[in-house]
């Protein structure tokens, strides 16, 4: 099938301003819009550029805008967006964008010093001030699933570059740096909740979160956020009674 | 810009962190990556980590240390395997207290599970008799080394580690056999920078983008590997590259062990769950070496199934597994099948072949991480490598599943509690003139080559003639194509042409050299392969189909030399308690 792609760039030595540029090409429905990108790249256009590792959806490179929605590159065939004819002439362009909300670097290559900087603010390690056991510390089965979805999180940012509160604050911690909170508060390991509450309950903390979903649309791991971030807003007003 | 840190790691998974840890406080300790760190390639590894925990039933690690031996196909060196599987059971604990989030059984203890080669006797009376699969891999759902790095990561941030993300590390800087730091360039500005250092250590990872189907990252191009080799340290036992059973078909995207840990079988186009044939006690849990010769077997006496692109597959089966175990202790593999191939696991079996996963050789290390050079254990001073780079010898032939998450622990600490000690112990060598000469040079020549060759012809040019001539099985005649190509192709390098010519965020300069990497290391797999005549655990000669101890059973180091042919000498295997005997399961 023949797709155009339309895509965001941007080389900060040359141009003033960012423009789109059309790239038509031949596509099989069954290709990753990844690799798509990869031909143009290879074949079409070299200075096209784009992160990328892993390429199915665990290291967290290359989160982009899609047609209008944030997800990775690598874990979405052209026939997921509407492109499942092998046989057609697609006009309607595929719209490939940087995540928004971030400095552009280059084309599709975004800063994420902000992003790691709000990682960083809700102390993303387990906190402990008993000695540990010899062995294991123990963990229900139950305890642990408590965790298991929080822990998925692969760090892409394409749910906190989703969220209309991020996009109206840039102090907002942003959902991914709040699951982050969450996979330690609920870890039955971890004994530093109070500390941890305090640096959420903040009106840039959890309490700019409006409950919009973004996030949960965005994130390519399916995992519900805004359920997540619900717990911690529980378990601040249990702390306040 | 020249940078001065006591210690430098290049490389930011599993082995890189946790020797990062290690560095003691009032040194300075610089971590570099091409990427971020929590996006390096230990972050895919899905099925587990092992120990003999015994938290399921009854293990020991001398069982897991036999294990490892007879997986390795006697390659492996005896003295560090037992160091491995023996600290095996205080690295797990020690990920525990470190925050590792783990899947748990009934009594609240570290969940295991079965894996491919991992066995204990069936009657405990006789070790060395009957073997059955034993629950030895500790894991968390099929993303163990998802939350192996981000817990490693996590401690890191916590000590306050230093880190250069997307610093593309292209030279070491050695001298008179004394490591003085590293070259790199700084992805988002182009400049090259100088890092002055007493120690370095190499953490970089793998090479499987030498091949087309890789279960790799795109970042694995071996970058490493060529960097000593340019440099005259050898690399070992490069002929020994793990082809992995279960890869999405067409895709090369890893589907774990896990799955058939889980209880799903292999199938060929008639149904028959052939590893019945080819193993018949542990069948489907045998090591992958053994499974991917079975799986190529099949295909090539025709019980493969052909796609429409005319490649062959075979089946993996996890249907009767039911919808409890493959959503809870298998979910992101069966997401993979869905997404991809759009197959759903609990109704139909997935489509699999063989894919490229990992490094058995690498640079020559001894059981502390300390790079050496020859057999006779002489050091390049204050150089250290560990993880999928390093070759200690833990793996041999073959390695078995989930020993890679563990050898990163384990050597990744040893490396790094050495390197400790050496910068207590010395000055900053003087750094030589124009250090940054080769890495300057090279990125002149890329930028202003005007050829007419394009970085991913060759490349993708590489990667046919590598899977084609020398994966599972190979020939003399074979290996010889695929070196006269390596050559044609090192000869067109020097003709091509980017389209990028800028400095900031240049990935079209970043993949040249990669590929000048990818081409070094592609030279020192071939050259092994065609030198070793012999078939030893994933070292399979069709030529030579039997495992020979008389002529081969040592180590091979393979230097560059040039633009000649690379010199081949050899190293002895350790053997300490088990005498190489038939490899059967």
């Amino acid at each position: 099938m023949k797709v155009t792609l339309r895509i965001f760039r941007f080389n900060p030595e040359t141009d003033s301003k960012p423009y789109y540029k059309d790239y038509e090409i031949e596509a099989d429905p069954k290709d990753r819009v990844i690799d798509v990108l990869h031909y143009i790249k290879n074949e079409i256009d070299g200075t096209l550029t784009f992160r990328r590792s892993c390429l199915h959806g665990i290291c967290g490179s290359d989160g982009m805008r899609i047609n209008g929605k944030n997800m990775l590159a690598c874990s979405i065939l052209l026939q997921d967006l509407g492109y499942s004819d092998a046989n057609k002439t697609y006009k309607k362009p595929l719209v490939i964008e940087p995540l928004p909300g971030m400095p552009i670097i280059k084309d599709l290559v975004t800063d994420f010093t902000d992003f790691w900087k709000k990682y960083e603010t809700v102390k993303p390690y387990l906190i402990t001030k008993s000695q540990p056991p010899e062995r294991e510390r123990l963990q229900s089965p139950e305890d642990a699933e408590l965790i298991m979805e929080a822990s998925k999180c692969i760090l892409c940012a394409c749910c906190t570059t989703s969220c209309p509160s991020t996009w109206s604050n840039e102090d907002y911690l942003g959902p991914a740096a709040l699951l982050k909170a969450y996979r330690f508060i609920f870890d039955s390991r971890d004994e530093a909740t109070d500390e941890r509450l305090d640096i959420i309950d903040t009106p840039n903390g959890i309490w700019r979160c409006h409950t919009i979903f973004h996030c949960v649309q965005a994130c390519p791991k399916e995992i519900n956020i805004t359920w997540h971030i619900s717990q911690l807003k529980k378990k601040l007003v249990e702390r306040e009674i | 810009m020249i940078h001065q840190f006591d210690a430098v790691i290049v490389g930011a998974g599993g082995a890189g962190l946790r020797a990062a840890l290690e560095i003691p406080e009032g040194y300075t300790c610089a971590v570099l990556t091409k990427v971020y760190p929590t996006r390096s390639h230990t972050g895919t590894a899905q099925g587990g980590v092992c120990a003999a925990l015994g938290n399921e039933e009854e293990d020991s690690w001398e069982y897991h240390f036999f294990d490892t031996v007879k997986g390795s196909d006697f390659l492996g060196d005896q003295d560090a395997i037992e160091i491995m599987c023996y600290d095996a059971i205080r690295a797990i604990i020690e990920l525990e207290h470190m925050g590792m989030p783990f899947s748990r059984n009934e009594k609240g203890l570290i969940a295991q599970r079965p894996f491919g080669g991992h066995t204990k006797p069936k009657d405990p009376n006789n070790p060395f008799g009957e073997r059955v699969p034993v629950k030895r891999a500790c894991f968390s759902a099929d993303r163990t080394g998802h939350v192996m790095i981000q817990t490693l990561y996590e401690n890191c941030i916590k000590r306050g580690v230093k880190f250069f993300p997307e610093f593309f590390v292209t030279d070491l800087i050695v001298q008179d056999n004394v490591v003085r730091g590293v070259v790199a360039i700084e992805i988002a500005t182009g400049e090259i920078h100088i890092f002055h250092a007493k120690t370095v250590m190499f953490a970089t990872g793998g090479y499987g983008r030498v091949y087309r189907i890789t279960s790799n990252a795109v970042v694995g191009t071996g970058d490493g590997f060529a960097i000593v080799y340019r440099r005259g340290i050898p690399l070992e036992d490069m002929e020994f590259v793990q082809f992995h059973p279960t890869g999405l078909w067409r895709l090369g995207i890893l589907v774990s062990e896990a799955a058939r840990g889980e209880g799903g079988v292999l199938k060929n186009k008639f149904g028959e769950r052939f590893m019945e044939k080819y193993a018949p006690t542990i069948k489907d849990l045998a090591p992958r070496d053994v499974i991917s010769r079975a799986m190529y077997t099949e295909i090539r006496e025709g019980r493969g199934i052909q796609g429409p692109d005319g490649t062959y597959y075979l089946l993996l089966d996890l249907t009767h597994l039911g919808a409890e175990i493959i959503n809870k202790k298998l979910p992101e593999i069966t997401g993979f099948a869905r997404i991809y191939l759009g197959v759903d696991p609990l109704r139909e079996p997935i489509p699999v072949q063989p894919t490229t996963h990992y490094a058995m050789g690498g640079i020559p290390t001894n059981v502390d991480a300390e790079v050496v050079i020859d057999d006779k254990g002489t050091k390049i001073e204050g150089f250290y490598a560990a993880g999928e780079v390093a070759c200690v010898s833990v793996h041999g032939a073959n390695r078995l599943g989930t020993n890679s998450l563990l050898d990163i622990i384990v050597f990744g600490r040893r490396g790094g509690k050495k390197m400790a000690e050496y910068v207590k112990e010395h000055d900053f060598p003087p750094l030589p003139k124009d250090a940054d000469e080769w890495t300057r040079r090279t990125v002149e020549r890329i930028l202003n080559s005007n050829g007419k060759e394009r970085v991913s012809r060759i490349r993708k040019e590489l990667q046919e003639i590598m899977m084609d001539n020398v994966s599972v099985f190979r020939t003399g005649e074979g290996i010889k194509k695929a070196i006269e190509k390596i050559k044609e192709l090192k000869e067109r390098y020097l003709e091509i042409k980017i389209d990028d010519k800028g400095k900031k965020f240049n990935t079209d300069l970043i993949e040249a050299i990669e590929l000048g990497n990818l081409l070094d290391t592609a030279e020192s797999i071939a050259y092994s392969a065609l030198n070793r005549t012999e078939s030893r655990g994933a070292h399979y000669r069709e030529d030579y189909p039997k495992r020979d101890d008389q002529n081969w059973l040592k180590h091979t180091l393979i230097y560059k030399n040039g633009d000649k042919e690379p010199i081949i000498k050899y190293k002895p295997v350790v053997i300490t308690k088990i005498q190489p005997m038939e490899r059967k399961y």
